[in-house]
């Protein structure tokens, strides 16, 4: 096969017929799976065969509304898609009834419609207008939510392969180039110019070059790259083409964690099916060019996915950082030239080819281009995946895509880039997200993880728990980060604990610079990133664990003290019947007392009160 | 090979093109601190001790592994380079046991003359430490992994020099440790005790079993000495304290640089066993008993002097030991060919 025409116009065909018919879809992303999907799909197809319709039962990924799903999509013939939330096995029989056969949509149970040229529904937001999406450019994630990511026909309908096509009939540096006009850097976090690393590796010199894509994402609270996978790993997979072309190389394997078996297997299943349509393997499309794709899956240690502990990793070897340079540019897999780029790097390069390095260039910043996938998770009223422009501010993701913050209690902190990161105060809300504005303030742009934190997040506690997470990362090769953060989750223990001393705070502040600057690679570098931006930014929070030995937020146990405040008291009892140690004693109608001795500090005698009675602080 | 130039605390040095900064170093006479560097061996960049400060790089990079560079300035003593040196020392003593007292590598340790030079003390970061049992079941090798500092020059040792590879880092982070697969002792591994692990340890972690008590590394007299057991030549110290034989070490010999196998290095107990003979012995009616030199000597001169004079000098044969001097090997030979007249000569490592 030498082009992709004639399939192509075959697959369009199908996927527009797809929208003459009825048709129900289900999310089946990881995030949908985990909140039922699955037993959705199996309600409605039990309903559909009960009421014997003539219907289409598809399925899909995330579209990103995580904190949505089960996620169904109903579509009649001529008439917008309308995604539904939070749907059930209960809701089904419901939905099917007044959507497929009286033909009205349940407006309540509706997050919003999708028109795609078709009649839109009256009192249901489309997407481009509803919160989650106003803000949001759907690029990278254009596919997810919106096709089968198991269907190479829905890929190919929907401009997959083209970009490669355009590709094998340039010159591999006009590709470079178009690469690097675009601007785009890399999404790992680094930020470095994709365009630039394939120029290094198209110079370097060597028989054999490889072509690596690092899925290895472990960052506590992102799940981008994952997403993509399980969405559209075609995407992916023609990236990795593209940039193999581009660099000589004939071999790329995909380093995906072994902790996202759904994407290990839809990645596996679109190169087979590229290979039985020869987009893989050997003289593609007519051109000369060869190239495979093997997955290697992580054995679960966050450390590989620094690039030189994940080659270490491919090759067999113990998954340790190497020494830079020689950079993996001109010695990487088995000591070849190699580029290492990630997920969502390579699912921008497609994109970039088709529609042109200037139509990127056009979105984001000036040193910082096109958008970018984050995750949102934390105390936010929509937890999900959202790709923005960058230059977006926090404030916007937060407050208006995210939909601010759960219960209307108080933004405190946004924690930009997992335990590589810093957490970031409201005064920062403002900022424009982008590598160089975010990386000033002592944070990261990261792999795209954001964790928003709400009054009730204790920041030494934050602290301790992303020390907690990258001492126990640490590989244990250079002494700063294997010994460094053991004593700095130490001390910030002891804070917790109430058992803090004023110098702790000196002697962290110590020990993360030299960890910073000491450190052989990047996760002993950005280790100490929470500590030093909680330390810049909620000092006072130390200041009151360590010399008032009090915890503002009320989240370390240690220095909580529990009090019934008599005036508020009724005497109805429920505290002293709840208390699992008797520490409430007091006769009905009577102001009780709360022996703080013998209190556990459990919070139950809390969250029962309801005349806010019981205090802790 | 083309030569670059480069300013190392403010001293120019010229070294050739492809040094590292740590070599450049060394040629100006300016001392950097290491713990995983070992000219012989492969370069982790690990310990960054030897972290330095070069204008224009991102954080400190380690010298070890930096090549130096036309025009490189390089800074050795700056405040963040001894802020940095000082804390690694403190967060490796603050996992050490305090024990220099009856360390057996007392004042042949790094990790102490470094915190010496330095002057930090071991209290300063307080915590959790390791608390492994010590290993000594086996006749050769103490290893007290409460005293690794994970440097992995053994490792690399085993690797890259022997060509074995017993041991590497197993577990991560804080529990790293270094030890044969699956976690087993030396003496359950496929080791065979060359003990080269032990003579690149910089610190107590590994240490000759046989020296334990022995003296102290400042005590003892090291003479440079070459094997006698085998062909090979290899060179060694003989640790010599009081005029006795107390262990062997290391030394950069010709032939074999550091690196010795387990009668080499090891195998010298029979110096001053109890059990060696002292007089010579005569079998007189099928016992042996003990004689003076003079008459052992005549009755060997006799009975030598005969079998050439009756059969020829070729029909005397010499067997020497490896349990012998050199010197006394040497005398062997010259007895045989010059004396006796024969080159009937051989040595039990021949055997």
């Amino acid at each position: 096969m030498n082009n992709l025409n004639e399939i192509r116009a075959k697959y369009t065909e199908q996927f527009q017929q797809k929208s003459k018919r009825a048709r129900i879809v289900v999310g089946l992303g990881t995030c949908g799976i985990a909140a039922g999907g699955d037993k959705v799909m199996e309600a409605i197809k039990q309903e559909v065969a009960a009421r014997n319709l003539d219907i289409d039962i598809d399925f899909t990924s995330c579209i990103g509304m995580c904190y949505r799903e089960p996620i169904v999509e109903v579509a009649l013939p001529g008439m917008a898609s309308v995604i539904y939330g939070d749907i059930f096995p209960d809701k089904v029989s419901q939905l099917i009834e007044s959507h497929v056969v009286n033909k009205q949509p349940v407006t309540e149970w509706a997050a919003m419609q999708i028109p795609e040229g078709r009649t839109e529904y009256d009192g249901i937001v489309t997407m481009d207008k509803s919160a989650y999406y106003e803000k949001q450019v759907r690029t990278v994630t254009s596919r997810l939510g919106r096709t089968n990511p198991e269907s190479i026909e829905d890929y190919i309908a929907t401009g997959g392969y083209e970009a490669i096509e355009k590709a094998l009939s340039m010159d591999r540096l006009a590709v470079i180039d178009e690469v690097k006009k675009s601007g785009l850097r890399g999404r790992g976090g680094a930020g470095f110019s994709t365009g630039m690393k394939w120029t290094f590796v198209y110079n370097a010199q060597g028989d054999k070059k490889y072509a690596v894509c690092n899925a290895d994402e472990g960052d506590p609270g992102a799940f981008m790259d994952r997403s993509v996978l399980e969405g559209d790993p075609h995407g992916v997979i023609e990236g990795m083409m593209i940039g193999g072309y581009a660099i000589g190389a004939d071999e790329g394997y995909i380093y995906c964690r072994a902790e996202y078996p759904l994407a290990i297997r839809r990645l596996n299943l679109a190169i087979a099916k590229a290979e039985k349509l020869g987009l893989l393997g050997e003289n593609i499309l007519g051109s000369g060019f060869n190239f495979r794709i093997r997955i290697k899956a992580g054995a679960g240690a966050f450390v590989c996915g620094e690039e030189t502990a994940l080659l270490n990793s491919i090759e067999g070897q113990r998954g340790m950082p190497r020494v830079r340079p020689p950079f993996p540019a001109n010695k990487g897999l088995w000591q070849k030239p190699t580029t290492l780029n990630n997920v969502e790097t390579y699912a921008n390069v497609p994109f970039i080819l088709r529609k042109g390095a200037d139509w990127y260039a056009g979105m984001g910043t000036e040193k910082s281009k096109g958008s970018k996938v984050f995750c949102l998770t934390g105390k936010i009223n929509n937890t999900g995946l959202a790709e923005v422009p960058m230059g977006i501010t926090l404030r916007e993701v937060i407050f208006n895509i995210a939909g601010g913050i759960q219960d209307g209690k108080q933004f405190k902190a946004v924690q930009s880039g997992g335990p590589s990161g810093g957490c970031l105060p409201a005064e920062k809300l403002d900022l424009p997200i982008d590598y160089e504005s975010l990386g000033a303030v002592g944070a990261i742009m990261g792999s795209g993880g954001l964790v928003v934190m709400d009054e009730n997040t204790c920041m030494v506690d934050v602290a301790r728990f992303f020390l907690n997470f990258t001492q126990n990362e640490s590989c244990g090769k250079c002494i700063p980060c294997r010994e460094g953060t053991k004593r700095m989750l130490e001390i910030l223990t002891r804070i917790c604990d109430g058992e803090g001393k004023v110098e702790d705070m000196d002697t962290l502040e110590r020990l993360a610079n030299v960890i910073k600057t000491a450190s052989l690679c990047g996760l002993g570098q950005t280790c100490p990133n929470p500590i030093l931006t909680t330390l810049r930014y909620f000092r006072h929070e130390y200041e009151a664990h360590i010399i008032d030995k009090r915890c503002p937020a009320g989240v370390c146990n240690a220095l909580l003290v529990y009090k019934i405040i008599a005036e508020n008291c009724t005497g109805c009892g429920a505290c002293r019947r709840v208390c699992p140690v008797g520490a409430i004693s007091g006769e009905n109608k009577q102001p009780h007392t709360l022996d703080t001795a013998a209190c556990i500090k459990c919070g139950g005698c809390v969250s029962k009160c309801k005349f806010d009675a019981i205090i802790r602080g | 090979m083309a030569n670059i130039t480069l300013t190392i605390d403010g001293i120019q040095v010229t070294v050739p093109k492809g040094s590292t900064v740590l070599e450049a170093a060394k040629t100006a006479g300016v001392f950097i601190p290491t713990f995983c560097h070992d000219p012989e061996l492969s370069k982790p960049g690990a310990c960054r001790i030897c972290v330095v400060e070069i204008p224009g790089m991102r954080n400190l990079p380690a010298s070890c592994v930096t090549e130096a560079q036309e025009g490189m300035v390089v800074n050795t003593q700056t405040p963040a380079i001894l802020a940095a040196r000082k804390t690694i020392l403190e967060l490796l003593l603050a996992n050490h046991p305090e024990d220099c007292l009856t360390c057996p590598k007392n004042g042949e340790c790094k990790l102490q003359e470094y915190a010496y030079f330095y002057g930090v003390k071991a209290d300063t970061l307080k915590g959790a430490k390791h608390d492994y049992p010590v290993e000594d079941d086996n006749p050769f090798i103490v290893r007290d992994m409460n005293k690794c500092i994970l440097c992995g020059r053994c490792i690399r040792m085993c690797d890259e020099i022997q060509g074995k590879h017993i041991i590497d880092f197993a577990y991560r982070g804080f529990n790293s440790k270094v030890t044969p697969a699956m976690d087993t002792p030396y003496s359950e591994s496929d080791c065979a005790f060359c003990g080269n692990c032990v003579a690149v340890c910089p610190v107590g972690a590994l240490s000759e079993k046989g020296m334990l008590r022995k003296g102290r590394r400042w005590e003892i007299q090291k003479v440079k000495t070459t094997c006698p057991y085998c062909g090979a030549g290899c060179n060694f110290d003989l640790n010599v304290k009081d005029g006795k034989v107390i262990g062997v070490t290391s030394t950069d010999g010709d032939v074999n640089g550091r690196a010795l196998c387990v009668k080499g290095r090891f195998g010298y107990g029979f110096i001053h066993h109890p059990d060696r003979l002292t007089t010579p012995l005569i079998k007189k009616n099928g016992k042996f008993e003990e004689a003076s030199w003079e008459e052992a000597i005549n009755l060997v001169a006799e009975k030598l002097g005969g079998i050439k004079a009756k059969y020829g000098a070729d029909a005397n044969a010499i067997l020497s030991s490896a349990r012998c001097t050199n010197e006394e090997n040497y005398l062997m030979n010259k007895f045989s060919r010059v004396v006796l007249g024969t080159n009937n000569i051989d040595h039990c490592a021949r055997l």
